[in-house]
């Protein structure tokens, strides 16, 4: 076969006249829909407060904040290379900043979530360079022991509580910014209204992540580190940095998922370093979701968090069977249909909501 | 005399966590895998010896033989009917099935034992010492722990380099297509590695099991134990594994002199500063 045409930038602004007869695509019909219908979703969320009751906003916070910390995992460890077991060290050192910050300080906690992102993205950037000295593999405990050690490390601040942890006082979560307004606008309680406006800068943070990083995935960088993790040598001979692509990505998830442990423990305004540095709740969990719903893609995460949900609803009660549930249906989905569900549903059907493989087409002659 | 205390302390800790390491560092080395499990299997070793102890009121040494054998088997079948299927060039599968199984095999104790702290009876074994000097004395158990310690890894050196098994681990670590050519099964190979690895956990899991408590949640705090081991004392040296296992023992001990609540922590900060300054860890095989 022959390429009468390169499809590159430059000869398409060369030979405008002539439309490039191979060109590279990444949307689809279908992608076309489903941004509609993204959008149709994400504004009848925006307004979902108004109708639905506290413990559909408190599931939703779970929801979001959690499908978030999956697509972050996702991103780093199916798109990265770096299988990281340590996420725990960010949604509790997000979290401990966010307590630390709001009550001695005054802060606002509506600014203090940015804030604490920060915090845990400077720890990210100074224990990464140590880490990633470990290959591979090996990447995965060093990081859970770092966090561990994090972990081991808050719990010495007395002024933190220590070992047993601290609660957010009433008197700082009243004067959130915007708490007024939403209680007049839907006619709630303090304790509600602050639901509400949590719930909202989770589906934020749940929509922002979700879309960065489908930008990031579509990008040069995201496309680099792809090609970095299919074949690292051929991908170092055309110039890709992939150390400093990671060490950035790491960064950035590390930001991202400091702020999401900051909103999930201003909902729950009590923390302890056991809960906050959770590996079980803010890794396993998030696994799961990612390995079930479909590592490498946008939409797996989405399914996973849903089906977390629904067993939840129905095993929750049960503990640790409900855990040892979950990790044996992990199991089994990465040995019977490594893609996850909807990588497989994806693969058989060709469907793709947010595509991110570039396929080379041709365009017929018109 | 307190000070001498707390070094031979920490070198008797050492023992336990260099005999963690060992199956870890075995099959790293054979296989590239990284079992995030190591230190649930160990935990599930200790309860079948409980089990079994009990249940058939057989002297510890009797049933650590049988669960010896059955560990064995267990880690044989995991690898033939599981790890098998996930190994490959791509590092995420296995780390995720060994994770799930970390899960299981956690929840799995909680559910069948419950979540009280258990200990392994040894009679008069575990409170017996030798004085050494007035005012000095070693616990016989913490001893025999790192007695054993130094006799597994000679016994894994000898394996590794005086007999047959060893010579195919050697040369499948090296390069699995042309092991296959000569006639060596890979897949058997892989299988009698991960074997091993968990019959040398049972050994761990006595050790560990006679002298402190044990629950359900600890397991993956053994892991981190061995990995610590592994990398302080250096990557694909058995005998580096062991000094590492004792690096650790006794920056725990030292830690945990200066405060009960810095034991862990000491050990998670020497880590941390050995990967800092020495990134290939204080032992690295002269094999590249």
């Amino acid at each position: 076969m022959t390429v009468e045409i390169m499809p590159t930038a430059t000869s398409c602004e060369t030979n405008l006249a002539a439309p490039p007869v191979w060109q590279v695509r990444v949307g689809t019909r279908l992608s076309r829909a489903a941004a509609v219908a993204g959008v149709a979703i994400v504004i009848a969320l925006l307004l979902l407060p108004a109708i639905a009751s506290r413990n559909l906003i408190q599931d939703l916070i779970f929801v979001f904040t959690m499908l978030a910390l999956a697509q972050l995992w996702n991103v780093l460890a199916g798109w990265g290379g770096l299988v990281s077991v340590g996420q725990q060290a960010f949604v509790g050192l997000g979290a401990y900043a966010l307590f630390a910050i709001v009550t001695p300080l005054g802060i606002d906690p509506m600014l203090a979530v940015p804030l604490a992102g920060l915090f845990a993205a400077v720890i990210a950037a100074v224990i990464g360079p140590l880490l990633f000295r470990l290959e591979g593999p090996y990447f995965a405990i060093g990081s859970w022991v770092a966090a561990e050690a994090l972990r081991l490390i808050c719990a010495q601040f007395k002024s933190l509580g220590g070992g047993t942890g601290m609660s957010l006082s009433p008197s700082d979560l009243s004067q959130m910014i915007g708490l007024k307004w939403v209680q007049a606008l839907f006619g709630l309680r303090p304790a509600a209204g602050r639901d509400v406006l949590i719930y909202w800068m989770a589906l934020l943070l749940a929509v922002v992540v979700t879309f960065g990083i489908y930008a990031f995935v579509r990008s040069r960088i995201g496309l680099a580190l792809a090609a970095s993790r299919d074949n690292a040598a051929a991908a170092r001979s055309v110039g890709v940095r992939t150390d400093r692509i990671r060490y950035f990505l790491w960064i950035a998830v590390a930001f991202a998922t400091g702020m999401v442990g900051a909103v999930v423990y201003l909902q729950k305004a009590r923390i302890s370093p056991d809960a906050a540095f959770s590996v079980t709740d803010w890794t396993a969990y998030v696994i799961f979701i990612v390995v079930i719903g479909g590592v490498r893609t946008i939409e797996g995460p989405m399914i996973g968090v849903l089906l977390l949900w629904g067993l939840m609803y129905h095993l929750g009660q049960y503990g640790s069977l409900y855990l040892l549930l979950l990790g044996a249906l992990a199991i089994l989905v990465m040995l019977l249909m490594p893609r996850g569900l909807w990588g497989t549903v994806a693969h058989r059907w060709n469907l793709q909501l947010f595509p991110t493989q570039r396929r080379l087409s041709r365009n017929d002659p018109s | 005399m307190s000070g001498l205390d707390t070094v031979i302390e920490g070198v008797l800790l050492g023992g336990v966590y260099a005999l963690f390491a060992l199956g870890l560092s075995l099959i790293f080395g054979i296989m590239r895998l990284v079992n995030l499990a190591h230190g649930d299997l160990i935990l599930l070793a200790a309860y079948l010896v409980l089990s079994v102890t009990t249940a058939l009121g057989v002297p510890l040494l009797a049933s650590t033989l049988l669960i010896v054998v059955v560990m064995f088997a267990a880690g044989y079948a995991l690898q033939r009917l599981v790890l098998e299927r996930v190994l490959g060039d791509d590092i995420l599968p296995p780390l995720l099935v060994t994770f799930g199984l970390s899960i299981v095999i956690q929840n799995g104790l909680l559910l069948a034992y419950g979540a009280d702290s258990r200990r392994l009876q040894a009679g008069a074994f575990e409170s017996s010492s030798i004085a050494l000097a007035p005012g000095l004395s070693i616990g016989l158990a913490p001893l025999t722990a790192l007695l054993t310690a130094i006799v597994a890894v000679a016994l894994m050196q000898l394996i590794f380099y005086r007999t047959a098994l060893g010579r195919a681990f050697r040369a499948t670590a090296d390069n699995p297509q042309i092991a296959q050519l000569m006639g060596i099964d890979e897949r058997s190979v892989y299988a009698i590695a991960v074997g091993i690895s968990l019959a040398v956990s049972v050994i761990a899991a006595i050790t560990f099991g006679i002298r402190a408590n044990f629950d359900p949640s600890i397991g993956p705090a053994r892991l981190l134990f061995a990995f610590e081991a592994v990398i302080i004392g250096g990557l694909g040296s058995l005998w580096g594994t062991l000094a590492g296992g004792i690096v650790l023992g006794l920056a725990q001990a030292i830690g945990a002199r200066i405060d009960p609540e810095w034991q862990i922590l000491a050990g998670h900060i020497t880590f941390l500063a050995v990967l800092m300054v020495r990134p290939r860890g204080l032992f690295p095989s002269r094999r590249p």
